[in-house]
């Protein structure tokens, strides 16, 4: 019950139990990663050897991989980074496009137009990526057999995985510029316009400006959803792996705690990005 | 002041279609299209080398071969359970931070509740292995505490499963939830009890009533997100995991059978559309409006 209300003291007792209980349930299989990322042991498991880096630092001559030697998984954070970056540059210009379509045009079918932006949302990832895959498949051959051309970027890889991704993560980027859009005072353009502004000048100075928090936000959460996917990339995928699918593939096999390293690198990352964007959001000016 | 002059029809109207191209190419070369391509593809049978026919036959596979609609029923059973558990898990810290704490503390518990989500879920996924796993670190806990003389598997069973999917949708409840719940009046819940209200009553009668639409909305996407999930029950449940999307991936990359694959993605499509559906109207809401929320 809530603070105004007699509370028992062992109701008392047993919320702060619960919390405590639910904190430790969240955060030690995260403990654990970042833990055993310096066990000096060919494992991740216990018992505690010592401590190392080598998991980051090693070399051949060591007899372990650490991170920054392990060519193929630092290959695949690059490979990772690049798609992500296609993604975000994409989601967040579509997005601010549909925002202004959404929130300033008329036009007929509109409604209908705006229900069918949201549903990328409640297709599951695995269906995302398998229609399109073959959807691209029956353009590749229908390229080869009309005009003998062989297309192969319609074939399973990296172009893939950017669109795949893209078709939903717009989804998410149209819903945050959208709602932006929408608290904009537009008297201040009037105004603008009034002062003898051209409507590239208003743009340019006064509307952009205004969206920038949303536009940086979107940006944000575009390339972490994007770096973190799985289940759309894993259909779409060719010969280049991303990060998550080169991880899961030596999660299957066993792997060295290098997979440790590279997880707390990715959870430093993580945070880095969640604290930034969690304190702008505080910031009065936003 | 100087009037704007109106600009022409057939300038406005052009415009218009460029600030529309991006959203028509996006929804329909990728989304619309490839799903009505997706249940052609399910419609045919192939009778020879690139030779198709129209037929049922794939929806017939899955109805005929116990192992395809046991493996679909119990994604399904499971799902649903993850996401009962998941509100039940959910609810008492939603409360907490809507609640109970105040001011900084409670914006600091939620901040903690959201941080390990930002976090890749194949990283979480390796920490619960590392936990579970019969070298890992629980049972090697059991042992030293006495409680087992063996260290025990704890992974792969459909108990460490459901924890993974859990863990892994937390977020997805709490968010909606407490949203919902700081909209709840205090006065409302101080009234129900001068009138005599017992906890379970005020629960059951103010409580859950107002919070409805952050329950549904809450309940929709959980169920959703963990149908589709993959990561989770294939890497903690192991070859026993048994779970819809492995199969779809089976067919599709493994087999090369994409007619049957198709029509598999279609009747777990047609399954999670039909879940947000009754979501929806069980609790008669909009479906923009939960989007909006979740």
């Amino acid at each position: 019950m809530i603070p105004t209300l007699p509370r028992p003291a062992w109701l008392r007792a047993a919320t702060a139990l619960y919390v405590a209980a639910f904190l430790m349930f969240l955060f030690l299989p995260l403990a654990v990663v970042a833990v055993f990322a310096f066990n000096d042991a060919p494992y991740p498991a216990p018992p505690w050897h010592g401590f190392t880096l080598d998991w980051f630092l090693g070399n051949e001559a060591a007899g372990r991989i650490g991170l920054f030697r392990d060519s193929e998984l630092l290959g695949s954070i690059w490979t990772s980074s690049i798609v992500a970056l296609w993604v975000t540059g994409l989601s967040v210009a579509v997005g601010t496009a549909n925002a202004f379509a959404m929130e300033r045009a008329q036009f007929p079918g509109k409604g209908a137009l705006s229900m069918l932006m949201l549903t990328p949302l409640v297709i599951p990832g695995v269906i995302l990526g398998i229609s399109i895959l073959a959807f691209a498949s029956r353009l590749a051959e229908l390229c080869s057999d009309l005009f003998a051309v062989e297309a192969d970027f319609l074939r399973p890889g990296l172009p893939l995985v950017v669109l795949g991704q893209f078709s939903y993560i717009a989804a998410i980027a149209t819903l945050t510029i959208s709602a932006r859009l929408k608290r904009f005072d537009r008297t201040l353009e009037d105004a603008a316009l009034n002062l003898g502004a051209s409507r590239p000048a208003v743009l340019w100075t006064i509307t952009l400006p205004y969206l920038r928090p949303a536009l940086i936000g979107s940006a944000a959460i575009a390339f972490l959803m994007s770096f973190e996917n799985f289940n759309t990339t894993l259909m779409l995928v060719g010969a280049d792996s991303p990060l998550t699918i080169m991880m899961y593939g030596r999660m299957r096999e066993g792997a060295t705690p290098v997979l440790n390293a590279v997880s707390l690198f990715l959870m430093v990352a993580s945070a880095v990005i969640a604290l930034t964007l969690i304190r702008r959001g505080r910031s009065p000016e936003s | 002041m100087p009037e704007a002059p109106a600009a022409a029809p057939w300038y406005r109207r052009l415009m218009l279609g460029l600030l529309l191209a991006p959203a028509l190419l996006w929804l329909f070369a990728l989304i619309v299209l490839p799903h009505v391509d997706l249940a052609l593809l399910s419609f045919r049978e192939r009778v020879a080398p690139r030779q198709y026919v129209a037929s049922l036959a794939q929806y017939r596979t899955f109805f005929g071969e116990p192992l395809y609609w046991r493996v679909f029923v119990r994604t399904a059973v499971l799902s649903a359970l993850a996401t009962a558990l998941t509100l039940l898990v959910a609810f008492p810290i939603a409360w907490t931070i809507a609640k109970l704490a105040r001011g900084r503390m409670s914006a600091l518990l939620f901040v903690v509740c959201l941080i390990p989500f930002w976090v890749s879920e194949t990283v979480r996924t390796l920490g619960w292995m590392i936990l579970l796993r019969e070298s890992g670190v629980l049972p090697a806990l059991l042992v030293h505490l006495g409680l087992t003389t063996q260290p025990v598997e704890l992974l792969y069973h459909d108990a460490t499963i459901l924890v993974g999917l859990v863990y892994t949708s937390l977020l997805f409840m709490v968010v909606p939830l407490v949203g919902n719940l700081e909209s709840l009046d205090n006065a409302l819940i101080e009234a129900a009890y001068d009138l005599g209200g017992k906890g379970w009553s005020i629960l059951r009668e103010i409580v859950i009533p107002h919070a409805a639409p952050g329950i549904t909305a809450g309940c929709i996407v959980v169920f959703m997100l963990t149908l589709g999930n993959y990561l989770t029950p294939t890497l903690l449940g192991g070859k026993n995991s048994l779970w819809f999307t492995e199969q779809i991936y089976t067919q599709f990359i493994t087999r090369f059978n994409w007619e049957q694959g198709a029509a598999f993605g279609f009747l777990l499509l047609a399954l999670s559309t039909a879940m947000v559906w009754l979501g929806l109207k069980v609790s008669g809401q909009r479906f923009s409006d939960v989007m909006r929320r979740a």
